[in-house]
Order: structure tokens, then sequence, then C-alpha cells
């Protein structure tokens, strides 16, 4: 049907001879996808602290129904796990700043020490967990605690994945696989590893000191 | 040609460069599926537009369900006191009716479209993520299967779509009903979820040189609007999602009235997901009308700015109207009137849109084509969907009409007469770029017109119904309260529904066989989907077009002459690409369906035994193991889109869980010996 001396539409430019076409915005598409993702979960933790919010004085209403979370906070010790994590963040910066140059034993050291102290705040969650399930505050006892346990059980996860995530850059580092060339892996978990320590800040405030 | 807009800037960290793999097997476990015919090749494709047509072809499956579910009720409610279906029986089925349209029909027929025509429409020869596109249709296949099995066991969920609590409790709903209502919702969920991060990195990043936003066709720009909605929406239903779970399932407190609960808590967090999801299902059609009118009319978009833009407002405003739902529940006056007024306004872009299409048909040369016909008919008749949305807007008004009958006719004008028209319209216009052959006008007439007129008498007289105090959701009506005569009519029109969708069907069967190929450029299109042949090859593009302004493939045909007139210098059919460069080779892979198929073992395990559950779980690690390993494309691929570096690979940092492991399994035996050979993306 085409006759062939008719040239199509879009014939060959000089875009064909490139490689890998450039984005559109210049960005990579795991970095936006990540962006994206993070947006989403924002809307994902304001659900769970709303929830916390509307129910936390709740057993205030029902006689007999066991301690709110807000009674069994210990602030001092939630202040350093906090600190701990918001610690993490500054490493986690540091090995992004190390890859970028190419420094594999610096990023594979910040690598795991961010990875130790997220390790150390989860470590301080099961010890909260623990010791509010011994003072009265299970996940069923009332609505605070569902709320409670569901809200930093939910962060708790989060971070947990994100240590899984800075084990595997540690590895892949180690194999030599973290080239320069992809050397983005860092940053992308470097966002999720800040998105996850901006969300404690959030919780620590909201949900822990303010009464 | 100045035609590039923007200095090229080629990325330094895309993830890799060459994957250099020795033999067939790549880094991961199995050798990689190969299929290029037969059903392998469509169950472990990447590609764009099979994944398209399978989402169509299974949404179809749904309609065909839902449609019987629909029959099912009107059957019964055709005479007073109806017998056909007992009072628990006619619960689940409208539940159900509503759950399979909004979830498992509208959805993932505006998922086939977004699939198959986004990448063609912005000049892109696959999506950001293909492997991620594929996780997305088999997680809405196995939430609907989910969703589904719940008729084999206690019963199907009974709470309507919406499914309050504490209806949903366990103390009203016994039965394993909602749990499969709520695990099956969050399965498809994750699937729209990835789905989304996709099609917006696919539209932001991937667009052909010279297409900047404002020269993207609109049907990407609703696509665009509609996954950012899904975005910011779905996670607050997974939450209310999860908390039902919880309760039902460990005994947690979060609609339990009895510790303090506040029920209203569901019906906020359901309706600031619910509410963006209508306009989720209805934008989509809304873009395909914006393609179709310009084309059958010969006349560009009236006010494209003014369309893309009204289509973003919806997006922004579809957020802060969610309580007009609940005006019934005792919010308040204050709530009360906030979002009675942002309803109204949210009226104003709609408007707009609707204003835009007429003055687009305005003095244009019309051919009423089967498609044309279809997208007139949305424009009819989301209007008056329209207008009785912004009857509800007034709150006094809407305390009377909820819960009636009218609601019912309200939705069904947006839903079926809005969304469903556009869909069908655009496939009756897209149907030869899919699948190279177009439909029977004569045959698209008769479905068109039964469609419509069943349409009409199954929904118009439900306004009177609703009006005159029929309540939704009741299973039968007494004689002689002025019921009888509208609700026979009604169900009289759901059967020539039916006679138009069979009517439908017999269409596609024939004109597989009868009709022609169309050629590249079937309808005179405008966009630079029509510039490649029908049907679209598999690497979509022989070259990369580069796009100068709206609607570039029509001024590649029609360009002023000296006295300024529009004439036509070239055939679409003849300046169409050939289809014969780039063999490009697709990369199938078997981890999505594998990925995809740990999460129903997860909702079994959850309702049945956890041990189960655990099982699912180790899939699902196991495949984001293969997955993260194995390279996105296969070894001899040409050059595949960039894909994703493992660490996020499915788009919530699950992708590396268990890839520290398997490396080293697979270090040894394997290939992993070479940095060259690094297994990123």
């Amino acid at each position: 049907m085409a006759d062939t001396t008719v040239a199509p539409a879009y014939g060959p430019t000089e875009w064909d001879e490139v490689e890998h076409m450039p984005t559109s915005t210049g960005l990579s598409n795991v970095k936006i996808t990540m962006w994206a993702f993070l947006g989403s979960e924002c809307l994902l933790f304001g659900s769970l602290i709303s929830t916390y919010l509307l129910d936390r004085n709740k057993p205030d209403l029902i006689p007999g129904s066991g301690p709110k979370a807000s009674t069994l906070f210990d602030i001092p010790f939630t202040s350093v796990s906090s600190f701990v994590l918001l610690m993490s963040s500054m490493t986690m910066v540091l090995a992004v700043s190390a890859i970028a140059r190419g420094n594999q034993e610096r990023t594979r050291l910040w690598l795991a020490t961010t990875a130790a102290l997220g390790a150390t705040f989860i470590a301080g969650q099961v010890y909260e967990f623990t010791v509010f399930y011994r003072e009265g505050l299970g996940y069923t006892t009332n609505i605070s605690g569902s709320a409670f346990f569901t809200l930093t059980g939910f962060h708790g996860i989060h971070v947990t994945l994100g240590i899984v995530m800075l084990a595997t850059l540690w590895y892949l580092s180690k194999a030599g696989h973290l080239t320069r060339e992809n050397a983005e892996s860092v940053e992308i978990v470097g966002l999720y590893w800040h998105f996850v320590d901006i969300v404690w800040v959030v919780i620590f405030t909201v949900v822990y000191l303010i009464p | 040609m100045a035609i590039v807009e923007e200095e090229p800037r080629l990325l330094e960290l895309t993830a890799p460069e060459t994957v250099v793999v020795p033999a067939d097997r790549g880094t991961g476990v199995f050798a990689r599926p190969a299929a290029q015919t037969g059903w392998r090749s469509w169950l472990f494709t990447v590609d764009h537009k099979k994944i398209g047509i399978m989402y169509g072809a299974v949404a179809m499956l749904w309609f065909f369900v839902g449609g019987v579910e629909a029959l099912l009720v009107r059957t019964q409610l055709a005479t007073p006191n109806g017998t056909v279906l007992s009072a628990n029986l006619y619960n689940q089925l409208f539940t159900m009716h509503g759950i399979t349209m909004v979830f498992l029909v509208i959805m993932p027929l505006t998922a086939a479209f977004m699939n198959f025509m986004v990448p063609l429409m912005i000049g892109a020869r696959d999506v950001a993520f293909p492997r991620i596109n594929a996780l997305g249709l088999w997680l809405f296949v196995f939430g609907g299967v989910f969703l589904n099995i719940s008729w084999l066991t206690s019963g199907a969920p009974d709470c309507g779509w919406f499914c309050y609590a504490p209806n949903s409790g366990l103390s009203f709903s016994p039965g394993n009903g909602v749990d499969y209502y709520s695990l099956g919702l969050l399965i498809a969920g994750i699937g729209s979820m990835v789905g989304s991060v996709n099609l917006i990195t696919t539209i932001l990043n991937m667009r052909a040189p010279g297409m900047n936003l404002m020269k993207m066709p609109i049907f990407v720009w609703m696509t665009l609007v509609v996954q950012f909605l899904l975005l910011f929406s779905l996670p607050v239903i997974t939450i209310a999602l999860v908390f039902l779970s919880l309760d039902r399932l460990f005994g947690a407190n979060f609609f339990n009235v009895k510790a303090g609960a506040d029920p209203l808590l569901w019906q906020h967090l359901f309706w600031i997901f619910g509410h963006p999801e209508v306009y989720i299902l209805i934008l989509p059609s809304f873009g395909i009308v914006s393609e179709t009118l310009p084309v059958f009319s010969r006349k560009p978009l009236f006010g494209y700015p003014f369309v893309a833009f009204s289509g973003v407002a919806i997006g922004f405003m579809g957020f802060g109207v969610w309580a007009h739902h609940m005006f019934a529940s005792g919010l308040g006056p204050v709530s009360v009137a906030a979002f009675s007024l942002t309803t109204m306004f949210i009226a104003v872009p709609t408007g707009v849109k609707i204003l835009n299409w007429v003055g687009t048909m305005w003095g244009g040369n019309i051919r009423f084509t089967v498609p044309m016909m279809f997208s007139v008919s949305l424009v009819a008749m989301f209007t008056i969907g329209g207008l009785s949305g912004v009857m509800h807007a007034m709150a006094a008004a809407d305390t009377q009409q909820t819960d009636s009958y009218f609601i019912v006719a309200h939705f069904h004008y947006v839903l079926f007469g809005g969304a469903l028209m556009g869909l069908f319209g655009g496939m009756y216009y897209w149907w030869p770029k899919i699948f190279g052959h177009r439909l029977n006008e004569r045959l698209g007439k008769w479905h068109f017109w039964l469609v419509l007129i069943g349409f009409n008498l199954t929904f118009g007289p439900m306004h009177i119904l609703g009006l005159q105090g029929l309540p939704r959701r009741t299973y039968r009506y007494g004689p002689g309260l002025g019921f009888d005569f509208w609700n026979l009519v009604a169900t009289i029109g759901a059967y020539i529904i039916l006679v138009g969708m069979l009517v439908f069907a017999y269409n596609i069967l024939r004109s597989r066989k009868t009709m022609p190929p169309a050629g590249a450029d079937p309808w005179d299109g405008r966009t630079i989907e029509w510039s490649i042949p029908s049907p679209a090859p598999e690497h979509n593009f022989d070259y990369v077009p580069v796009v100068t302004q709206i609607d570039d493939f029509w001024h590649h045909k029609y360009q002023k002459n000296a006295e300024g007139e529009l004439v036509q210098i070239a055939r679409g059919d003849d300046i169409a690409q050939a289809g014969d460069q780039h063999p490009h080779l697709p990369s199938p892979s078997y981890w999505p369906l594998v990925l995809a198929a740990g999460f129903p073992l997860i909702g079994f395990g959850l309702i049945y035994n956890l041990a189960l559950a655990f099982v699912g779980l180790g899939l699902i690690l196991i495949a984001i193991y293969g997955w993260a390993m194995e390279p996105s494309t296969a070894p001899g691929g040409e050059s595949h889109p960039v894909e994703d570096s493992p660490a996020t690979d499915d788009g919530d940092g699950e992708a590396v869980d268990t890839s520290v492991e398997d490396a080293e399994d697979h270090s040894v035996a394997e290939s992993i010996s070479d940095p060259e050979e690094a297994p990123v993306g």
C-alpha cells in the first residue's frame, strides 16, 4: 500500500543514534518513581497518625479498658532512640557522598553504620513494645493500643525494609557491583531512608510529645 | 529544524550499561521465558500492548459476571414481592455487582487503554518499568479471582461496596465474605499502586523529543491526573482495609464501638479514597472523548489548555468533597455547608469540559461513526448525571435523596452513561490500532442504540422511583405503592442492554473474520499513535518521533496552501512508518506472575491458616529475589527502556529483601563473577 517514494512522517533523526534516550525531565526513572511512591506514603502515614489522634483518649470513656498508650510513654528513652534514628540520616548522607566520590570502602562503612543505627532503633522499639505489653497494654486491650501499635508497627516495618536495602547495597559494593554508573541506587535508598526518618520525627512530635 | 527544545541531557547515573550474560540463562533462577507465540507469550509478557489487551479481556469477563449479577437483581425487582432471590443472596449480589463493576471492570478497562495507548501517544517504546506493569496486571487478576472465590465459601461480601462499619464487623458479618472483600481489594489496590507510579514515571519521563506537557494528547493528560489520584487516594483505602482486616482477623478495636471506636472513621477513610475514585473512573473516558470528538468533527479540540487544566482542577478538588457522601451521618452544619460548597464548585471544571466538547463539535464536519456516537452520548448522558450530582450538593435535598433510587440513577448515569460509554467509544476508535481491523459499523450502531435505549429505560425511571421514596438495597417492595410500573420498565431496559452487549460480542467475533485490514490511519487521526502500522508492531516506533505541536501527525497530513487554506498534502496510510525497523526483542519474565501469585496465598492464609500466609510470603521473597537478579533485558535484546535498580524495583523497596542471599547462592554456581554482569536493573 505504502508508496515507497513517500517518506514516513516520522523518519530517522539524530535521536535514533542515541544509545539511551535522555529522559524528558532529566531525572532518572527510578528517582521519579521513588518520589512518587514517597508522596503516596505521606498519605499512608497521615491516615495512621490521624487515626491514632482520634482514638488515643477513647479508653477514658470505657471504664476498665486498660491503660492508654500515652500514659506509658517513656519520653527520655524514646528521645534517645529517636536521636539514634536521626543520626542514621546523617550517616546515610555520608554514604551517598562517599559513593559519589567512588570511595567504596567509605561507602560500605557508612552503609553499615546507617543499618546498625536503624537496627538499634528497631531494638528499642521491640523493647518499648515489650514493656508496654508487660504494663498491661496489648494489641487488643483497647483502641489506643490497636492504633498505637499499628502506627508504630507500620513505621518499624518500613525501617526494617530500609535496613534490608542497606544490607543489599553493602553486599553489592563488597561484590564489586556498585559501580559509579549505578551509584544512584544509594541515593534512591537514601531518599527512602530520610523519608522514614522524617515520618518518625512527625510521629515522635505528634504522638509522643504533644500531650 | 529547530524542533528539539531542550538540550539533550544524557544521564550519567542511569542504571545498567550493557548487561552481558552468558547463554540463555540470566542471573535469575530459571532460564528466561522465550516464547513469541502461544499462551506462554501472553503469560510472561512484559509488552505494554499485550498487557493492555489482557487488562481489557479480563475486564470484559468480569463485565459479564457483573452484568449477570445486575440482571439477577433486576429480575428480582421486576415485580412486587419478587421471589427469585432471598434477601441474603440479594445483598451479596448487589454488593458484588458494585465491587465488580468499579474495581474489576471500569478501572481495568481504563488501565487497558492507558497501558496500550499512552506509550504510543507519547512516542515511547514501552513503559518505564515493563515488569512492574506485568505485576500490576497479575495483581488485578488475582485480586479479582480472590474476591469472587468468596462465592464458593460461606458467602460473598454482603455489606455494599462501601461496607460501612460497624456493619462490616464480626458481630454483624460473621462469615468470611468481608475478609475476602478487604483482602481482595488490598491485592487489587497494590496492583493499581505499582501501575500508578509506573505510568506517572512513563508520562513524565519518556515523552518523545519536543513533546512538552502542553503538547500531550488530552488522553495522556487525563491518564496522568488519574494516576496521581490513585497515588494519593489508594494509601488511604489501604489503611482503612488494613484496619478492617486487623479488626476481624486479629481482634483490633478500630471499629469496635464497645471499645469507644467511632464508626465514622471508616466512612471518612473510605470516601477520602472513594470520591477521588469516581474521578479515577470518569476522567479516562473524558480523555477518550477529547481524542475522538476532534477526529470525527475534523476540528482541533476547542480550548486545549482549558480541557487539560480543568482535568487537573478536578483532580485537586476531588480530594476536597468526600463528605458529601456523608451528609446524612450528622457531621454538623459547618462541615455540611463547607462540603456542600466545594461540591458545587467541582461542577465548574466539569462544565468547562462539556462546553469545550460542544465547542469542538460546533461547526465541525461531523462524521457519525460508532466511536463518535458513543462519545456524543457520553457528553449528553454525563450531563444528566452531573446535574443530578449538583442536586446532591445541596445538603437539604441530599438528605431526602440519600439511600434512595435517585442516587442509584445518578451514579449509573455518570458511571455507565459516562465512563462506560466513553470506554466503548474508545474500543471502537482504537480497535484497528490494537487488532489491525475495525469493528463492523452496522453492528456497532445496533450495539450503540440498544445500549443507549436500554440504559435510559433502566436508569431513567430510577429517578422517579427514588423521588417517590423507594429506598435502594431493598430486596423487594410491596404491591400498590406506585413502584410497580417503573421497576418493570427498568428491568426491561436491563435486558435490552443485555441484547446490546450480545450484539457487541457477536460484532467482535464477526469482525475478526470479515473486516479487512484497517491500515495505519483509518480515521484520519490527529495523534502520533496513527503514524505507525495497525496493529502496532512490537517495537512501536521504527524511528523516534519528533513532535512539534499538538495533533502533530495531523499537521503532517494537512498544511496551509498559498491562500491560507488547509489542504491535504498526504494520506496517513502513505506516510505512516512501515514497522520494519528495530527488531526489538521483548524480555519476558516469570517473576511478575510468580510475585503476584504470592498475594492471594497470603490472603487465604490470613483467613484460614497462618502457615499458608508464610508460604505466600516466602513465594513473594523468592520472586523478588529472581526479579532483582534478572536483568531487565534478555541477552541479545535490543535497547530496552532503562529499567530500575534492584533497590527499588517494585516501588516500595521490597525488591531487595533477599537478594543478598540470592546473590551468594548463585555467585558460586552461576555467572556473577564479573562486575560487568552486575545484576542491576
